[in-house]
């Protein structure tokens, strides 16, 4: 039992999301329930406006539930403040989000430093590691440019290097593939495919179920419900 | 132990990025940060340009009052109905007190002079020999009062260039006569202008007219001397002389108050200061609203900048940016500009203020006190105005924030 509790990496309880919509309330999340084992990798399957993004948000520790318990690690995370909140992110969790998001006045390299910047590493050490992942996302030509001399899909792959960088736990990934071409999207789910390999934990959002099939345990979300799918790629 | 230290020199490393990314941050916005930053560099400007052109004058003004050793002191006489004023047996009690080396009464007198049928208003001041053993250069041509004019009232007088110009045009006015309310005089002197240095000149400027102050009491038909000028070997020991005429005087006034009144260059001088220490502090005080407006503008600008970077703030965030570390970031902003603000504040205020000690004539010296007070100012106004839109900053919910990307 004990043994079982320590291998959960975190579980949803009766998740509710609501937001006041003037007199409306409406719901974006209701009653999710998730459990996800340490070195798990799962993809969350739905289509646009179902509560992906919002379902991520709070398993990364970015947005907190209307209702419901959230355990990560043993603890909980709906009584932890801000900074506890940031400690989390920092530590524990890679992001990548749906949009680009790379800070238009940092360089390629500085924008995939910036999580070390934050946790607090040596600039040696930081330069080293933002540079080895950037190679690993195909970018090593890439180092010194602006975020204005990059294509969408650079971008995106600098924002999956940031993410990587910190060596997180989990990796949360909101439709990472989205503006990549086949090639490149094949590039990075072989990529997902081998952090998986390696231990990590990994989160992946997309309406794609050709995407969703790479992950070894699939959910179904539809109108901010959860529901499990059937095992592929087992 | 090693733990600490980690935190230490990551602190350090994160605080050094922030440096670098404010610094491209306020460089990406040149136009708005360098009007943002113009209100404090006026301010600061401002306020070192006072304080160095004010202690100038003000250090100038103390060595010509007081680095000259050999002073003066005015001792003023409203005197009791018994004991009006000072007779000369009174005056000369006081030339044998210890320090003093002579006395001069002064007798100030408008009166009409005449001469051939031209008439007009100036002023007289009626003087002993003392006068101008003390001050030889006074007599410019002719010769001075002598003690055998005050002793016998002689109507002699010196009179000055302006007098010699307007009544005396093209002739030499030395042994002419000229008629001071209806009274003969005889013109044996030209004063010197400018070279007598005691506080009643200082204060009133330089007579058109001396004359024995014997025929000048005699004249305004007072029986003793009111005013009276002491000529003392050093201004340090004002405050010694002081203490003799105190003695000597209280019991020829029966130890009545507030009779006579005693003022040194000393207490000139530090009265002068004061006047200049209120003026200062009126003027910083004009000079501190310049500054606040200039904090005002930093304020501005840092919450535009906030809600300007709201996904940049968020993106951070959400990779594990603390609270305090986003609050630190925006606090280095507005503080690296309202510095920057303060530093060209301090150039140009020291410029300026060297610019208007040469205008008026006095040394500049460089004051490490105003440069600190410029540091201090604008370091103070960047945290104090940058502090509220940091917060803010700092408080922003990340989800909010990526949501707009
Ligand atoms: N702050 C908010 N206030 C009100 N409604 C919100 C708010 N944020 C999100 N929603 C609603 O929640 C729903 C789910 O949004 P979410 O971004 O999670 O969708 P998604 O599944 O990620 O969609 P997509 O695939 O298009 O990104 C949407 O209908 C959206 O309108
Ligand atoms: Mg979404």
């Amino acid at each position: 039992m004990n043994q079982d509790i320590s291998n959960v990496f975190f579980s949803m309880k009766d998740i509710v999301k609501q937001y006041q919509m003037g007199e409306e309330v409406s719901t974006v999340l209701n009653n999710v329930n998730l459990s996800i084992q340490e070195g798990e990798y799962l993809s969350v399957l739905g289509p646009s406006g179902s509560g992906k993004s919002t379902l991520m948000n709070i398993i990364g520790c970015l947005d907190l539930p209307t209702s419901g318990e959230y355990i990560l690690h043993g603890q909980r995370v709906n009584d932890l403040g801000e900074k506890e909140l940031s400690r989390i992110r920092s530590r524990e969790i890679g992001f990548i989000f749906q949009n680009s998001q790379m800070l238009p006045l940092l360089d390629a390299q500085k924008n995939v430093e910036l999580p070390l910047i934050y946790a607090g590493v040596r600039p040696k050490e930081r330069r080293e590691r933002a540079q080895e992942m950037l190679r690993h996302v195909g970018l090593a030509d890439r180092m010194h440019h602006y975020p204005n001399q990059l294509s969408g899909g650079q971008q995106q792959r600098v924002a999956i290097a940031r993410a990587l960088v910190t060596r997180p736990t989990l990796l949360l990934a909101d439709e990472p593939t989205g503006a990549l071409d086949q090639k490149m999207g094949r590039q990075i789910m072989e990529l997902f495919q081998e952090l998986s390999d390696n231990g990590h934990t990994i989160i992946m959002i997309t309406h794609d179920l050709n995407i969703a099939k790479h992950a070894r345990r699939v959910v179904h979300i539809i109108d901010g419900e959860l529901s499990e799918g059937e095992a592929v790629n087992p | 132990m090693k733990h600490f230290f980690q935190k230490l020199s990551g602190g350090f490393y994160m605080f050094v990025e922030s440096v670098k990314m404010s610094v491209s941050n306020i460089l990406q916005n040149k136009m708005r940060s360098f009007l943002t930053v113009l209100g404090i560099l006026i301010g600061v400007m401002a306020v070192i340009a006072l304080v160095t052109t004010i202690s100038g004058v003000s250090t100038s003004i103390s060595d010509s009052f007081l680095s000259m050793g050999a002073g003066s002191m005015t001792l003023t006489v409203t005197g009791t109905e018994l004991k009006t004023g000072l007779t000369d047996e009174d005056m000369e009690k006081i030339a044998q007190l210890e320090h003093v080396n002579g006395v001069c009464p002064s007798i100030s007198l408008n009166s009409t002079v005449t001469v051939e049928d031209v008439s007009d208003s100036f002023t007289v001041s009626g003087k002993n020999d003392y006068f101008f053993v003390h001050t030889p250069n006074a007599v410019a041509r002719g010769r001075a009062i002598s003690r055998l004019d005050t002793d016998s009232q002689n109507r002699v007088c010196l009179i000055s260039q302006d007098l010699v110009e307007s009544h005396f045009y093209g002739v030499d006015p030395l042994g002419k006569t000229l008629y001071l309310d209806n009274r003969d005089f005889t013109v044996v002197g030209i004063i010197q202008e400018d070279e007598d240095v005691s506080i009643a000149t200082i204060l009133t400027g330089t007579p058109d007219l001396y004359i024995p102050h014997s025929t000048a009491l005699k004249m305004t038909g007072a029986a003793s001397v009111n005013s009276l000028t002491i000529y003392i070997d050093d201004i340090e020991n004002s405050e010694a002389v002081e203490g003799e005429l105190e003695t000597l005087l209280d019991p020829l006034f029966n130890y009545e108050d507030d009779v006579y009144s005693i003022n040194s260059m000393e207490s000139i001088g530090d009265t002068m200061e004061e006047m200049l220490g209120m003026m200062s502090m009126l003027l910083a005080g004009i000079a501190s609203i310049a500054l606040l407006v200039g904090g005002i503008g930093i304020m501005n600008m840092m919450l535009t900048s906030v809600t300007e970077r709201t996904v940049e703030i968020g993106l951070k965030k959400a990779i594990g940016a603390e609270p305090g570390q986003i609050q630190l970031q925006f606090l280095i902003e507005s503080f690296l500009l309202s510095i920057a603000g303060g530093l060209a504040g301090i150039v140009l205020g020291i410029l300026l203020s060297a610019a208007l000690c040469n205008v008026m004539g006095i040394t500049f010296t460089l004051s490490y006190g105003a440069i600190a007070l410029g540091v201090g100012f604008s370091a103070a106004v960047g945290i104090i105005f940058g502090w509220s839109p940091a917060r803010k900053a700092s408080r922003l919910s990340p989800i909010d924030a990526l949501r707009r990307m």
